[in-house]
This record gives structure tokens, sequence and C-alpha cells, in this order.
């Protein structure tokens, strides 16, 4: 029993090396500007890994993982941007200074802000998500196939049109000049450039932590139940999973890693834009899904890294969503099953055994 | 048999699919501990039965008591969890899961833990699953699945994938099974098996229903047989009066296997 516990979380050891790896990489041949890069793909694979439990593991399709992620970074965009030094006689400000939830630092134009600690909007990030997920998914995931996928992707449109629609989102612009969030007394998430290897190392010991509750998960009696509402709905139903209830579950899950991957990000790089929450970034989510084997979390996260990372670096030109778009054409074409996956490498034995074993024999 | 309090009570059950009269009013009992056969020709409404009392759709109108518990209404997993299992006609296996996982499945109704604990991977989470495991693996010895505890259900045979859905359904140790035609594609080896283990189930006390269209295994192994015909039922005894009843000779047993 605890050998098995082991083995299951070698991947984890073997991720936490690389990552390390990386880092010692970049430190030799002084190409550290790449951890910047490497970070924001984190933030991307929190939510690819979370979409990856719904739509991998449940076989449950959400086009709208960027409306989660958007609902998470916009979140804190407002709510740590709004200013409360000129208003700190008021009532709400009183009561938030006296539970301790302002904070006050100097702008880089040299003024006085006090706003609020982004704790209490990474709560709140999370538990609008959360309630969004869970109205949008009572209804939306009693639909299958195609029409759950029309259905979550107008939730995404629907997020992407109010962000771009609305004022306080700043609009087409976004939002700007979101300040950073302080973890501990020595170490805050942001874009600075004297604090981007502790920006790497935290980011990935998030996405860390996500594996290990995720592979938590797939292992347990809940995750096998999810796993058998992919396999046959009707007979997880008879057996007494309350299939319903255990799609919600999960979607509000993925949603959550997605919002906690939106709020980190936004603090990351200072601000949020429209873009975060279109519908090709949604693509982009399932399309890493797919590639990284549908049910894999590690093939997703595998993948999100690599690929996230090449965009970010600007590999894919003016033809970066259409990267996403035609990967997740070819392998809805050629392998719907996913990409990476454990029976890709029996299919490769398999056509080595038959087409070179065989005419060996001959 | 009469001196029990009936296990299940069906009464006047009604389907209509559209114009189409399923089944049409059909009542009876299960006692507890007993095997009772329901039979009939294609199309007869066996099947439609099964799906109304596991809450698979509403029946048009009627009802199903069971344990003095109204099932009439209930979705299937409420109805599992009142202790009532089934297995399907055409075979409802995950095959995405291995063996051990499609018969823990069975489990799920046993154990509590939810996706917070399963997260956390809690020590009471974790105790629990080790207890289902050993709760389950003298079913796959039973069964003669051991060694495939961790194939993909997928890569087995028909007859074995039939084992493991008779096993999901033992693994809730289930008040009462519903069996719909677990003989279909087995061949004679594996039906006369498959007869050995209802056999066992019943000396265990189990109260099973069951659909099958092998006569010579529903008369081996029940009490009690209902007939059902184009939704109707025409008759209801015990084997030997079955197969002696005309009406059932006449439009059943006279043009078939029998
Ligand atoms: N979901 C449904 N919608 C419409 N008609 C249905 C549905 N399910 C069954 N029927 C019809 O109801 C009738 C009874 O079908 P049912 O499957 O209950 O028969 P059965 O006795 O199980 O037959 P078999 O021995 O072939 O399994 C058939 O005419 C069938 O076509
Ligand atoms: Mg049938």
């Amino acid at each position: 029993m605890l050998k098995n516990r082991m083995k299951q979380y070698t991947p984890v050891a073997i991720l936490a090396a690389a990552i390390l790896l990386i880092q010692l990489i970049t430190l030799i041949s002084g190409t550290g500007y790449l951890l910047t890069q490497l970070t924001m793909s984190a933030w991307y694979v929190l939510a690819a890994v979370g979409l990856c439990m719904v739509m991998g593991y449940a076989g449950q399709i959400s086009m709208g993982q960027a409306g989660f992620f958007a609902i998470g970074g916009y979140t804190t965009a407002v709510l740590s941007t709004i200013d409360f030094t000129d208003r700190l006689s008021g009532g709400l400000p009183r009561l938030l200074d006296s539970m301790h939830m302002l904070i006050t630092r100097e702008t880089i134009y040299g003024d006085t802000m006090t706003y609020l600690t982004p704790w209490a909007s990474l709560i709140a990030a999370i538990l609008i998500a959360a309630a969004a997920a869970l109205i949008v998914g009572i209804p939306v995931l009693k639909l299958k196939g195609h029409y759950l996928a029309m259905a979550t992707m107008g939730f995404g449109i629907i997020i992407n049109r109010v962000v771009l629609g609305t004022k306080a989102f700043g609009e087409a612009d976004g939002i700007t000049n979101v300040p950073p969030f302080k973890v501990l007394p020595f170490f805050e998430v942001s874009g600075d450039f004297n604090i981007r290897i502790g920006n790497y190392y935290f980011a990935w010991l998030i996405v860390i932590i996500a594996m290990v509750l995720l592979i938590n998960l797939i292992n347990s009696r809940s995750g096998r139940a999810l796993k058998a509402l992919h396999g046959s709905e009707e007979a997880a139903d008879a057996m007494g999973v309350n299939t319903a209830r255990t799609k919600v579950i999960i979607f509000m899950i993925g949603a959550v890693f997605a919002a906690a991957a939106g709020f980190f990000m936004t603090h990351y790089n200072g601000g949020i834009g429209p873009s975060e929450s279109s519908v090709v970034k949604s693509v982009r989510y399932v399309s890493i899904v797919a590639v990284g084997g549908m049910a894999n979390i590690w093939g997703t996260l595998m993948m999100g890294m690599v690929l996230n990372f090449l965009s970010l670096r600007g590999v894919f030109g003016h033809f970066d969503d259409a990267v996403f778009g035609i990967i997740l054409v070819l392998i809805m074409m050629f392998m719907p099953d996913g990409f990476i996956r454990k029976a890709v490498f029996y299919d490769i034995r398999n056509f080595v055994n038959r087409k070179i074993i065989k005419r060996g024999d001959k | 048999m009469e001196t029990y309090a009936p296990l299940m009570k069906i009464d006047k059950l009604d389907k209509y699919f559209g114009g189409l009269h399923a089944v049409s009013e059909v009542s009876f009992d299960v006692h507890p501990g007993t095997i009772k056969a329901v039979i009939g020709p294609n199309g007869a409404g066996k099947t439609t039965m099964f799906n109304m009392i596991a809450g698979f759709f509403p029946p048009t109108s009627g009802s199903v008591r069971f344990n003095d518990v109204m099932l009439t209404g209930m979705k299937p997993f409420n109805v599992a969890g009142q202790g009532l299992l089934r297995t399907f006609q055409n075979l409802k296996v995950c095959d995405n899961l291995s063996v051990l996982d499609n018969i823990l499945l069975g489990h799920h109704t046993r154990s509590r833990s939810g996706f917070g604990a399963g997260m956390l991977s809690t020590r009471k989470s974790r105790i629990e699953e080790r207890r289902a495991v050993e709760q389950v693996m003298p079913l796959l010895e039973w069964l003669s699945i051991v060694e495939m505890k961790d194939t993909l259900v997928g890569n087995l045979s028909f007859g074995e994938q039939r084992s493991v859905e008779l096993a999901r359904a033992l693994a809730a140790d289930p008040a009462m099974l519903l069996l719909d035609e677990p003989a279909a594609g087995l061949n004679m080896h594996e039906t006369e098996e498959l007869a050995g283990r209802i056999s066992e189930l019943k000396a265990q006390g189990r109260t099973i229903l069951i659909v099958e269209h092998d006569m010579s295994l529903v008369m081996d192994i029940s009490d009690e047989i209902v007939v059902l015909n184009f939704g109707k039922k025409i008759a209801e005894g015990s084997p030997a009066e079955i197969q002696n009843n005309e009406e059932v000779i006449r439009i059943y047993l006279g043009g078939s296997d029998a």
C-alpha cells in the first residue's frame, strides 16, 4: 500500500527535479529571461490541468475555461485597484482596516495607495468562479457532446462580451497597474525582475501542489466515479453515483483551478486584458488537453508547458492561435482519444510487430 | 415462501412509449431469498419493466415498493442506494477502467468519502478504499478473474465482461439483484457456470429478479416465473406450472427453444 502511494507520486518528484534542472540550465546559459515565459506557462498549465479533469477524466467537454480564468483575473484586478486613500473614514474602509485587510504602498508615481489585500480578492475570485460554475453547470451539464461544447462556449462568449463592454473592466484596454501579491514578508507575486527566479519556483510549486491534489482525486472513490461516468454514464448511475452532482463538482473544481491561475497571472503581469477571456483562449486549453492525451494530467502538463512557452516566446508568430486550432483539428481527426496516452505505445509496438518483425519472418 | 412479507411489490406497472403500450398493468411480488424469473418473447416489455424498477425512466402509471420504500420517482442512483442493483442486457462496463476499478464502482454506495477527502487523501478515505478492495477481492476470486484485475475491461472476452458486470453489482452487497439476460452471448460452458453461480447466490440467501431467454436455465434456477407477452402478464407460477400452462405453451414455449 505504501509502495503504491510512493509510486503514485514518482511523477511529482520527476517534475520537481525538471523544474530545478530547467532553472539551473537558464542560470548556466545566462538565459534567465526565459523564466518569465516559463512562469506564465505554469499559470496556464494550472488552468489546463483543471480542464483535463473535466474533459479528459469526466468526459465533459468545456469550451469556456478561459471565462473562468478571466473571472479570477478580473476579480482581483478590480478589487485590488480600488484606492481607499481618500475614503479611509468611510464605514467599509474602516471595517476592512480593522480586519487588517487594507494595504498601503507607494505607487510608481510617488503617491500612496491604500487597497484591499489580494488575499481577500483570491478568496473572492475562487468563490465567484465556483458560484458561476455552479449556476452555469447545473443546467448546462445536462447536455452532452457538441451541445455541451456550444453551451459552455456561449458562457465563454458572454464573459468575453461583458469584459469588453464594461467600463469597470477597462473594456478593450483591460485593467493595468494591478499591485503585486505579497505572499510572504519577503516574497511577492509580481513581474519584478529581481524576483523572477522566486516567481518561477512559486508558480511551479503551486502547480505541483495542484498535481498532488489531482493525483489523489484520480485514485480515490470520487475519482473512480468521475472516470466511470466517462466510460458509461448509465453504469455509473446504476451503481449509485449521483452523476449530475459529480459533473457539477468537477466542473467547479476545474473552474476554481482556472480562476486561481487567472488570479496569479494577473498579479504576475500587473494586469489583465480581454483576450484572456476569448474563445480562442478556451480552444487553446481544449487543444492542450487533447494533445496531452485527454485523460492524462501529466501529458496535459507537459504539452501545456511546452506549447505555452513556445507561444509566449513568439515562435508561432502570426499563426499563434492557428497552431492550437490546427492541433485540435488534427487530434480530433486522427486520434480522438488524445495523443499522449498509454495506448499510443501499444499502437506503435503493434505497428512495429506487424510491419517490421513479420517481414523479417519471411 | 408465502410466510415472508414480499421484498418487492410491483403494482399495476404501466408504460406507454408514444402509442406503443410496452408494459400493461403488470403486478407481482418478489419474496426475500427467492429467485423470480421474467420471461416472454422479444419485445414483451421485460427490459422496460427493469428500467422502470431501476429508475431509468418513470412508469406511465403504477408503482414499485421495495422494503416498504416507494421506488417510483427515484433516480437510478437512489434506487442503487436502496440496495437494488442491476446488470444490463447490452453490457455496460466502463472500458476506460480496469477490471478491479469497474468492480469497485459497484462498491460506491458502501463508502462515503467525497471529493474533498479524495483530493486530500485523508486517512479515513484511504482506510475506506483499502476496505473496499478487501471486500471485493473475494468476488474476483469467485468469478476467476483475479489475474485480470488490472486489465482494462475492454480487453476481456465477452463472457468475462459479463462476469465483471455481475461482480460489480454484487460488490454493493445488494439486498436484491436485477439480472437482465445474464446468459445472453455466453457459450454453453459459460452458461452452465453462470447457473451454478446463481444457485450459489441463492444458497447465500440473495433475492434475484432475472430476465432470461435460456429456458433450461430459467427452469433450473427459478422459484417462480412471470410470463409477459405484448406487455401483459399472462401467467405466473412455479416452473412446473408454467411448463404446463396451455397459454404459455401456445404463445411462447411452443414455438421456441423449450
Ligand atoms: N426507450 C424506448 N423508447 C421507445 N420504445 C421502446 C423503448 N424501450 C423499449 N421500447 C419498445 O418497447 C417494447 C418492449 O421492449 P423491451 O426492450 O422492454 O422488450 P424485452 O422484453 O426486453 O425484449 P428482448 O427480449 O428483445 O430484450 C419494444 O417494442 C421496444 O421496441
Ligand atoms: Mg430486453
